[in-house]
Order: C-alpha cells, then sequence, then structure tokens
C-alpha cells in the first residue's frame, strides 16, 4: 500500500517498498548521496542521504517510506550535517583535486560543490596509502577511497569475482585487493567488469583515458551534482 | 570628484608562502577589473608592491601552504595586522602539491633530491643559515592560524576573485557559487 509523505513541505506520493531516497527522486527531488546507487541495494555508509523525520536523523537511502511522513532534507541543520561528512571524508584521505584525473567527474567533489564546502575545516590526516599501477588497464588510487563498497558490491554481486573488500575498523579500516600479493593484476578484474566504473571517487581509474576529456568540459564542471542526477538519473 | 576617491581605501596585503605565485596571476586575471579594483583598494605588503612587512590591513590573501619556519612567522604577521585573512587557493587550503611530501620522510626527500639524484657528483643538503628550517609536514594555513574565508582553486579564477572580493568590499557575506567554486 502507498501513499504520501511530505519532503520539505511538498507531497510525494511512493508506492509500497520504496525508501524515502528512491520517491523523493521520482518526484524530481534530489538528495545528495554517495555509497547508494540506483542499481544496487542501499548500504547506508555514507550518512550523506541522512534527512530528519520525526526529529529523528535517518538515512534516507533505507528507511521506507510512510503514508504522513514529514521529511526534512534541503535545510541549513540537515546540510551543515552533510557538509561536516564531506570535511571528514576530505581530511580522511588524500583528496588534492589539482592532479586527481577524476576532478569534474568525481562526486565527492561535486557534492563539496553543491553543498558550498569551501574548505576542510579539520586537521589533515595525510595518510601514505600507496598506489596499485600493476593491473594493464586500470589503476588503483587508494588515497582517494571513501570506503563506500560499490566496488565491493559490484565485483561480488555483478561480476561475481569478489576482487574487493574493506578490511581493518574505524580509522584503520582501508580498501584491499582479494589476491595473496595484494595486487591488482594477481586477480581476475577485467576492465569491462561493472567494479570496473561504479567509483564515485577517483581510486578505480581507467588507463590511457584520463584526459580525454579535458579539465572544464566534464560532467560536473559547469552542471551541479542535483540536476545531473535528476535530469540524467545519475 | 567621484564618490569613490573620497572613501578610504581598503587595505590589502598579500603573499605566497608555500606556493607558486599561480594564485598571484590568477589575480592579474582579473584584468581591466583591477582598475575598478585600484579605486577602492590600495596594497601593502605583496609582491605588487615590494614592501616587506606587513602593516595594519583590513584583508589579507595568502596563497600557498606552510611549509618551513619563514611561513609561519609571514602568517602570523599576516594574522596579526588583518582584519580578516583569507586562504586563497589549493595549497593554503588544504596544503595542495608541497603536501604531496607529508607521508614522506623529511630527511629520505633531502637525500632524494640533493645526494642521491643522478648527476649529482658533490652534494650535500643546503645548510646555510640564512634558509629557513622545513617543517617536517606541509601544513593547510588554518592549523597555524584562525582563517576567515577560502577561495578554493588550483588557482582561483580572476572571476573567482572578483567576485569574492567585490562581495567583501562591499559589505556582502562572499559567497562562490558553482562553478566559480571549483577545487582543480
Amino acid at each position: 500500500m502507498g501513499g504520501k509523505f511530505l519532503f520539505d513541505g511538498r507531497p510525494v506520493p511512493f508506492e509500497e517498498g520504496q525508501t524515502i531516497l528512491q520517491a523523493a527522486r521520482a518526484a524530481g527531488h534530489y538528495i545528495p548521496h554517495l555509497c547508494w546507487h540506483p542499481d544496487f541495494p542501499p548500504h547506508g555508509s555514507c550518512k550523506l542521504c541522512v534527512v530528519k523525520v520525526g526529529g529523528r536523523h535517518v538515512s534516507s537511502c533505507a528507511l521506507p517510506a510512510r503514508d504522513g511522513m514529514e521529511v526534512e532534507s534541503n535545510t541549513p541543520e540537515i546540510n551543515g550535517e552533510r557538509r561536516a561528512l564531506l570535511q571528514m571524508l576530505f581530511v580522511e584521505g588524500n583528496h588534492f583535486c589539482p592532479s586527481c584525473e577524476k576532478s569534474g567527474n568525481c562526486q565527492l567533489q561535486a557534492l563539496a560543490y553543491e553543498l558550498d564546502m569551501s574548505s576542510a575545516r579539520f586537521a589533515h590526516f595525510y595518510p601514505d596509502r600507496p598506489v596499485d599501477a600493476s593491473h594493464p588497464d586500470v589503476l588503483l588510487d587508494f588515497n582517494r577511497c571513501i570506503f563506500c563498497e560499490l566496488c565491493v558490491r559490484a565485483s561480488r554481486d555483478v561480476d561475481h569475482k569478489g576482487v574487493f573488500a574493506l578490511t581493518g575498523r574505524g580509522i584503520r579500516k582501508h580498501l584491499v585487493v582479494n589476491a595473496e600479493s595484494g595486487r591488482l593484476a594477481d586477480t581476475d578484474f577485467a576492465v569491462s567488469d561493472r567494479a570496473a566504473d561504479i567509483c564515485p571517487v577517483g581510486v578505480i581509474l581507467r588507463k590511457r583515458v584520463g584526459f580525454a576529456v579535458p579539465i572544464g568540459e566534464r560532467k560536473y564542471d559547469e552542471a551541479s551534482i542535483s540536476s545531473v542526477a535528476m535530469e540524467k538519473g545519475e | 570628484m567621484s564618490d569613490s576617491m573620497s572613501l578610504p581605501r581598503v587595505r590589502v596585503a598579500t603573499t605566497s608562502l608555500a606556493g607558486c605565485f599561480g594564485c598571484h596571476m590568477s589575480f592579474l586575471d582579473m584584468d581591466e577589473r583591477l582598475l575598478e579594483l585600484a579605486k577602492v583598494v590600495e596594497f601593502d605588503r605583496s609582491p605588487l608592491t615590494d614592501i616587506k612587512h606587513c602593516g595594519p590591513c583590513d584583508i589579507g590573501l595568502i596563497e600557498g601552504g606552510v611549509c618551513n619556519a619563514e611561513n609561519v612567522h609571514v602568517l602570523r604577521e599576516f594574522r596579526r595586522n588583518c582584519k580578516t585573512l583569507v586562504a586563497v587557493g589549493a595549497c593554503a587550503i588544504n596544503g595542495g602539491l608541497p603536501a604531496q611530501r607529508n607521508h614522506l620522510d623529511l630527511g629520505d626527500c633531502l637525500q632524494q633530491v640533493y645526494v642521491k639524484r643522478d648527476g649529482i657528483e658533490e652534494g650535500g643538503v643546503p645548510d646555510d643559515p640564512e634558509l629557513p628550517l622545513l617543517l617536517d609536514r606541509v601544513h593547510p594555513i588554518h592549523e597555524v592560524v584562525r582563517v576567515d574565508y577560502f577561495i578554493p582553486g588550483c588557482p582561483p579564477s580572476g572571476d573567482a576573485i572578483w567576485k569574492f572580493l567585490t562581495d567583501l568590499i562591499g559589505g556582502r557575506t562572499p559567497r562562490l557559487p558553482h562553478p566559480l567554486l571549483r577545487f582543480d
């Protein structure tokens, strides 16, 4: 049984089983997200899709819509929390946009633009995360990993290869490659895998095409991530 | 005499710490708008004036991160003297390219560059007492002093700097809407 809920004061219809985020998108309302992807079940780890329902902060990607809910999303309070989450992601990794070939196509960067983030505010960690250039077709730059597990899920559930995994806990959590050597070249990973083009940031990079589309002409260079997401369904 | 001539001018200081002067070049990219700016602004310490020390100012623009002891002194001098301090560009905001050495041992870096590099016959790490001591890590400026505003970009465009300065001098809260807000 479906119904209607209020999204920032506007009525949004939903069908039974739809999450808040799915129903809001279907009605043309963008909710920021990083670990959520339209082709995958909700993961609920990045918390960028946080909304306020009945005074509680919940992940809109995971919470089923209910009739009569009042959902606050695009408010100074909630956007402030989202910005703080982005700032923490920026300082925990090494996100140097000027030297990243994903710049302009990166969802982390585009969300920072969307949410008016002008600095990372906190003290930078500068973690030591060596890159893996072993694979002939794909470079792994772990410096930019945000632990969304999209590559883990795509490789496990779509490609049925299980190439990637997260290991460690808390601040020591990091992305690893499922091979004895730990090198991507020693797995059956292929550039045609779903996992090869799922990364929302600049970790999994196709070699030899880095600047085929020049900086300034990329997906989020002129358009905002919210308009791209709503117009192209991405 | 126009109104702008009778108003007291906004005093602005600029410097480049661990930067490449690219942000200053971008400042010059405001082109003919610099003439508009010159009607309401006068420069204190800046590469444009060659004044060596910063006096009391309204706005301080800092390019570059903090990589050595001199950077710390200059940055603190700016903070003491500037009512509003602005981090300009990626390096001032997150360390940028110089911070790529942050996960490496500084001694190893110096050995690699000045002693072990191919083509060096009688190498040696420079130790002239005039040279400022390097810090073990490069820091964004907000880790050393309080910073009021940030203009991201590598470099931020002349348009972004113009928008920011005209907002600030005009008494509005400076805001860079996308696509003026860029990190690359």
